[in-house]
């Protein structure tokens, strides 16, 4: 509706716009503004978790669920730390095949869903577990997604954990703002931002990057994808995906973000994603994982960091 | 000469502007809507882009779907094309409200030809276009083929060819699900530079094999829509 106030605003239902709309008596009788129960739920519920961390992208296509899943996997390679990735791409779950988990099927019991393990510290959870067929296509709109993603943060047996990822779908709608909402009465250490070099990748992330500063969503750093390619014959390197504007470098220096870190094309990378495996574990010794490695370690930094400061404030 | 349109309801990401160069002209109403925005002097080629109607191309879109289906009930009914010889809708990923709220409009205006749909070569990219091909099927739109893009990369060095997206995925997936294979695009950094700088890659670089590939896709479409 044109100049509909929002449901949630002080105008609910008593601006003039409001007049005739179907929603009006709801949004004037106040029920729209009440907080969501879940949200101090789901605080409960991940007060076991000690690290959350988003990742996200303005675009598609840049490589979002690779790099969760590879962070959800180097962070498990330590077998001291519990790790979990929630994937909340509701219309395009790829996390289950990149995991090597197709096929799966999750659980209930009397504490909820159980996520589905990879190893004994890493636990993924996906909307793709829940559908019988790769052809089942999930055609919800907004609210039924956001419903979703609340059932994963409240209703998933989690257990405790050190880190808690969250891969999402591109974009600045209902799921990051559902995702940023549902965990309002939790922690987020931060967002890590993917974009690949070209001005056409920039000009959404630079959007995402707004998002998350009018959500207060601390961003992590920025981290630049597809970032040239070192032909396995001639070892030329060649920008298939140019950075006409400076690139991811440009960008986080005008708006004085971290660059965590530029990983080459490799065609291993998208292989290693369609056999299930970790790219990092298959080829260690590759341009590509060592780029990998370096970025988890500043991630895994800030936030420690983050525990350090907090605890010498408290 | 064809008169097209591209209407992009990618709402949050809205690239098609700067691919087509150009900018961020004011959109005008007239007695019969919204005017589009023309790339070209003869009018030949027509944009409608929420990249227009933001006052900063920084500024994020953070709508929820309600509000995107409106914005998208509007660029679907309000806007002035006139005559057009084909509408091309550019959507983001997903089988959302985008996608629901573009259709349901187009519906009652006229009928959809179909759908085209792009993926990678990748088993990653296949598995989502596999759900996008079910939601065709259960909303009723003709698959009017699938199309392979980032399909191989010849090395302008030594022309040695690196399938960095893996290969074959769009055709196998074709096969699987009975639909029409329109073509493999390959990777090539003269598209996307000329996309980046919102050039005419056609013009710049006929005879590339990224040209010959993108024209037989298109020429086999023009027969499809011409023989429904």
């Amino acid at each position: 509706r044109k100049n509909c106030p929002g449901t949630t605003s002080e105008q609910a239902g008593k601006s003039s716009s409001c007049a005739g709309c179907p929603n009006q008596k709801i949004c004037a009788s106040g029920a729209t503004k009440a907080p969501d129960p879940a949200i101090a739920e789901i605080g409960e519920k991940l007060s076991t978790v000690k690290h959350k961390i988003l990742v996200l992208s303005g675009k598609g296509g840049v490589g979002k669920s690779t790099f969760s899943a590879h962070l959800a996997h180097t962070l498990a390679s330590d077998s001291t730390k519990e790790v979990a990735l929630l994937d909340v791409d509701i219309c395009g779950p790829s996390i289950p095949r990149i995991m090597g988990l197709e096929g799966e099927q999750v659980h209930q019991s009397g504490s909820g869903w159980s996520p589905v393990y990879v190893d004994d510290n890493l636990a993924v959870m996906s909307i793709g577990f829940l559908l019988s067929s790769p052809d089942d296509a999930v055609i919800w709109r907004g609210p039924k997604k956001n419903g979703m993603i609340k059932q994963f943060l409240r209703d998933v047996d989690w257990g405790d954990l050190d880190y808690l990822i969250v891969d999402t779908p591109p974009g600045t709608s209902d799921e990051h703002l559902s995702i940023v909402q549902y965990l309002s009465s939790t922690h987020v250490d931060g967002a890590v931002i993917i974009t690949t070099p070209q001005e056409v990748s920039l000009q959404d992330v630079r959007k995402e990057i707004r998002f998350c500063q009018k959500v207060k969503l601390p961003i992590i750093g920025v981290v630049e994808n597809m970032s040239g390619f070192v032909c396995p014959s001639c070892k030329n390197t060649s920008q298939i995906f140019p950075p006409t504007s400076g690139g991811a470098e440009r960008m986080c220096a005008d708006l004085d973000l971290p660059l965590l870190g530029k990983v080459p094309l490799d065609p291993r990378i998208a292989r290693s994603c369609d056999e299930g495996k970790s790219f990092i574990n298959e080829v260690p010794d590759s341009p590509a994982a060592k780029v990998y490695q370096s970025i988890v370690q500043s991630i895994q930094d800030y936030c420690s960091n983050r525990v350090t400061e907090e605890q010498s404030t408290s | 000469m064809a008169v097209i349109g591209i209407l992009d309801v990618d709402l949050c990401g809205p690239s098609i502007p700067r691919m087509l160069s150009i900018g961020r002209p004011d959109v005008h109403q007239c007695d019969s809507g919204w005017v589009p925005v023309y790339t070209d002097a003869a009018k030949t080629l027509a944009l409608m882009s929420i990249g227009f109607l933001l006052e900063d191309p920084d500024e994020a879109v953070v709508w929820r779907g309600p509000k995107k289906t409106a914005m998208i009930g509007q660029f679907v009914s309000d806007v002035a094309w006139g005559e057009l010889d084909v509408l091309l809708v550019d959507t983001p990923p997903g089988t959302s409200d985008e996608h629901l709220a573009v259709l349901e409009n187009l519906k009652k205006h006229s009928r959809v030809d179909g759908a085209i749909l792009v993926t990678t070569p990748q088993a990653v990219s296949t598995g989502d276009v596999r759900r996008e091909i079910t939601f065709c099927k259960k909303t009723g739109i003709r698959i009017l083929g699938i199309v392979e893009n980032m399909s191989g990369f010849v090395c302008p060095h030594c022309s040695e060819c690196s399938n960095i997206f893996s290969k074959g995925g769009g055709e196998e997936l074709a096969k699987l699900t009975g639909s029409i294979f329109l073509g493999a695009v390959p990777l090539d950094p003269l598209l996307s530079t000329s996309i980046e700088e919102g050039k005419d890659f056609i013009q710049s670089f006929p005879d590339s094999a990224t040209f010959s590939a993108i024209s037989s896709i298109s020429q086999t479409l023009l027969e499809s829509l011409q023989t429904a």
